[in-house]
């Protein structure tokens, strides 16, 4: 049995370098995090002539001087200061052929290191449709290292390269190198290629004409918006069948399980607990696979770059850049997927300001408590032309929670976030067609990190909320309707027990513990506020829907002569849902992206004390 | 050289189109890292485009095309090369 071996993937971002590893390891690479950074750790393994292979994919950079802790983590694995010492047996550098004026002084700097290194030479399809022609053979002599070129999207090389692995090593090793002064190894890379050159490239002219187009003053920003509405339309529309069957399948395998098994508790918990719990979990599924398709193949195709150009400029009032945009707009569907793209932001500072502001933009799964309460308290007149009260009221919520995304992230950057600054600096490669196959390879991997990293927390915690609402259980009494029995039921429950404590917390902001027990409920997932408000008023739903819930919230009661819910209490309402995270998913989520309960805890702190502050505020102007 | 007594940088580019880089200013990381990126001296920049209200520049260098902001792209000391049309 032979040792196995070990390599690393060194390169700049563009390079080709994912495709690549994505050709070599398949469905067989997993994505784990380094500790303490929150750069991804992707791993793969390949077996050639029967022996195993494992391959590292280190993050992309243009240097291994690195100016950040995420950045550090590819020289400390070359140097061997990860995973225990471990030092691999050999790095494999992906350099991009028609880039080399830039790539190969970084070249310079692994090769100084001095483990066996390969050369990998992508885009060579490239480098001669632009009329570009390099002396490989001379370049392999001057560098003294074996070089392989390969077309990623086609595998053309990559066998050849999967032959040399097991050889690392008789591989033959660097020399002539320069010294380490940046300066002396970019006048190297200049006067080595100055000898390999036969032809020199010319410009892309594809990449020339629609630049020309797709970043014009005016018809760039119209392509931009149009960009904008297909994520928009892809994860706010496009991913709801898909949603829908999802639900669907988990609605009625919980029914099958309450209709085939003896009535009791262990029934009740497989199916309302378990495998509802699991819907809470699947529904996400679409939206995430639509909207990462959407970023890999943008990302692979030059455009995503050219989007962040575009936009830097207006996140820089928030103290962000052009790559923060993607995840805010996604959080307006779901802060789910919005906070898993932050990955592409490069700057940990950045990153973690946009996670910090993504549950304020208003994700869809606020739009049903929001009707409910807006068609109950808000009336319905026309202020001008197509406008209502209640249309306008609906679109100052929207705006509420993106300004203060956008105020807020600019906080942050300006405080708890401040720090030696990072240049900002973005690549535009040319434009290029993406492998379909590497990016499903990349949606496969990203599903993966969320069902097994948030989808767990995602699951237990909706058993955990499923047991507050229902426990302790409640005799049967034949007599009353089921609405009326679960209303029973939740009155005596341990929900009800919280939401009565927590009266005098939320007195200012006008909530009772119904109110309460519904924030409770709303904590699986925001749209629950309206089942579990119904729930609490015994309200009966027609085919899942709650038609006349809102007439029941401002109806006086007969006994009291107090309506359920009052109107200074419904503006607290939707101030709170504004403001509060109270989404065990996103939760979970953050936990999983920046690696512990640190900053989701915080955020449930300051999203909760603002989100009270705006209710009671709402409620003394509203009283 | 008329352009070889006037002090340039990068953000100046827009009028020269096509210059050297003769240095970057500062010790820190943001210059170690604008010289890892190319910006060494006798490397030809050229200004491709800028993005509206005065957001980021893209220029050539090296066989690649880089965004800065105006406010690191004037840490990097140019010098325009002669003949090479200062018409925008």
């Amino acid at each position: 049995m032979k040792k196995d071996l070990h390599f690393a993937l060194v390169g700049s971002p563009n390079a080709g370098k994912t495709t690549l590893f994505n050709a070599l390891t398949g469905l067989s690479a997993k994505t784990g995090n380094y500790p303490g950074v929150t750069v991804d750790r992707r791993r793969g393994q390949l077996t050639v002539d029967g022996q195993r292979i494992h391959l590292s994919d280190l993050p992309g950079s243009y240097s291994l001087h690195a100016i950040s802790e995420d950045e550090a983590v590819t020289a400390k694995v070359l140097h061997g200061e990860m995973d225990g010492g471990m030092v691999p047996d050999g790095v494999i550098f992906v350099a991009d052929a028609t880039t080399l004026e830039r790539s190969l002084p970084m070249l310079a700097d692994v090769l100084q290191i001095g483990r066996p290194t390969l050369l990998v030479l992508t885009m060579i399809d490239e480098l001669k449709a632009r009329g570009g022609d390099l002396d490989l053979f001379k370049l392999q002599g001057e560098l003294g290292i074996p070089i392989v070129g390969v077309v990623g999207n086609r595998g053309l090389g990559v066998s050849d390269l999967r032959q040399r692995l097991p050889e690392v090593e008789a591989w033959s090793r660097a020399k002539n190198l320069p010294p380490a002064n940046t300066e002396a190894r970019f006048r190297w890379a200049d006067a080595l290629l100055a000898r390999i050159t036969r032809h020199p490239l010319a410009e892309s002219p594809l990449t020339r004409r629609m630049d020309r187009i797709l970043l014009h003053p005016v018809l760039g920003l119209v392509v931009f918006f149009a960009f904008l509405a297909v994520f928009f339309q892809a994860i706010f529309s496009w991913a709801a069948p898909a949603m829908d069957l999802f639900a669907g399948w988990m609605d009625a395998a919980a029914d099958w399980v309450l209709a085939t098994f003896p009535a009791g508790l262990p029934t009740e918990l497989l199916a309302n607990g378990i495998i509802r719990g699991v819907g809470a979990v699947l529904v996400f599924v679409p939206q995430i696979a639509l909207l990462f398709a959407l970023i890999f193949f943008f990302e692979a195709s030059g455009y995503m770059a050219r989007a962040a150009f575009v936009v830097d400029r207006v996140m820089g009032w928030a103290g962000l850049e052009g790559r923060c945009f993607i995840s805010l707009l996604s959080s307006y569907a779901c802060a789910v997927p919005g906070i898993m793209a932050t990955r592409t932001i490069p700057s940990p500072r950045d990153r973690l300001a946009t996670i910090l502001v993504a549950p304020f933009a208003t994700c869809s799964a606020r739009l049903p408590i929001y009707a409910l309460l807006i068609s109950a308290f808000v009336p319905n007149f026309t202020v001008f032309g197509p406008f209502t009260l209640q249309g306008l009221t609906l679109m100052g919520l929207y705006l509420l929670g993106g300004c203060s995304a956008v105020l807020f992230a600019g906080i942050f950057k300006r405080s708890m976030l401040r720090g030696a600054s990072l240049p900002f600096y973005l690549e535009l490669p040319p434009y290029r067609f993406p492998s379909f196959r590497s990016v499903g390879l990349q949606v496969l991997r990203r599903l993966r990190v969320f069902l097994r990293d948030a989808g767990t927390v995602i699951l237990t915690g909706s058993v955990l909320l499923w047991f507050l609402l229902n426990f302790p259980r409640q005799p049967i009494d034949p007599s009353l309707s089921p609405a009326q029995a679960h209303q029973q039921q939740i009155e005596h429950s341990l929900a009800a027990d919280i939401g009565r404590a927590m009266e005098p917390v939320f007195r200012p902001l006008g909530f009772d513990w119904r109110i309460n027990v519904g924030l409770i409920g709303s904590f699986a997932a925001r749209e629950l506020m309206v089942s579990t408000l119904a729930q609490v008023y015994a309200y009966e739903e027609v085919d899942g829907e709650f038609p006349g819930l809102g007439q029941l919230l401002t109806t006086p009661n007969a006994e009291t002569g107090q309506p359920p819910m009052t109107f200074a209490s419904a503006v607290a309402l939707l101030l709170f849902f504004v403001y509060a995270l109270l989404c065990l998913s996103t939760v979970a989520v953050i936990r999983r992206e920046t690696g512990g309960w640190k900053w989701p805890l915080f955020m449930i702190a300051y999203m909760g004390v603002l989100a009270w502050c705006a209710g009671a505020l709402g409620y003394a102007l509203a009283s | 050289m008329e352009s070889a007594s006037e002090t340039l940088t990068l953000a100046d580019l827009s009028r020269v189109l096509v210059a050297q880089a003769v240095a970057v200013e500062g010790e820190d990381e943001i210059a170690k890292r604008l010289q890892e990126l190319g910006f060494c001296p006798g490397t030809e920049v050229r200004f491709e485009r800028q993005a509206p209200f005065g957001g980021p520049i893209i220029l050539s260098l090296r066989g690649y095309q880089l965004a800065l902001r105006p406010s690191e792209a004037k840490r990097v000391r140019v010098q325009g090369i002669s003949g090479a049309g200062s018409e925008g």
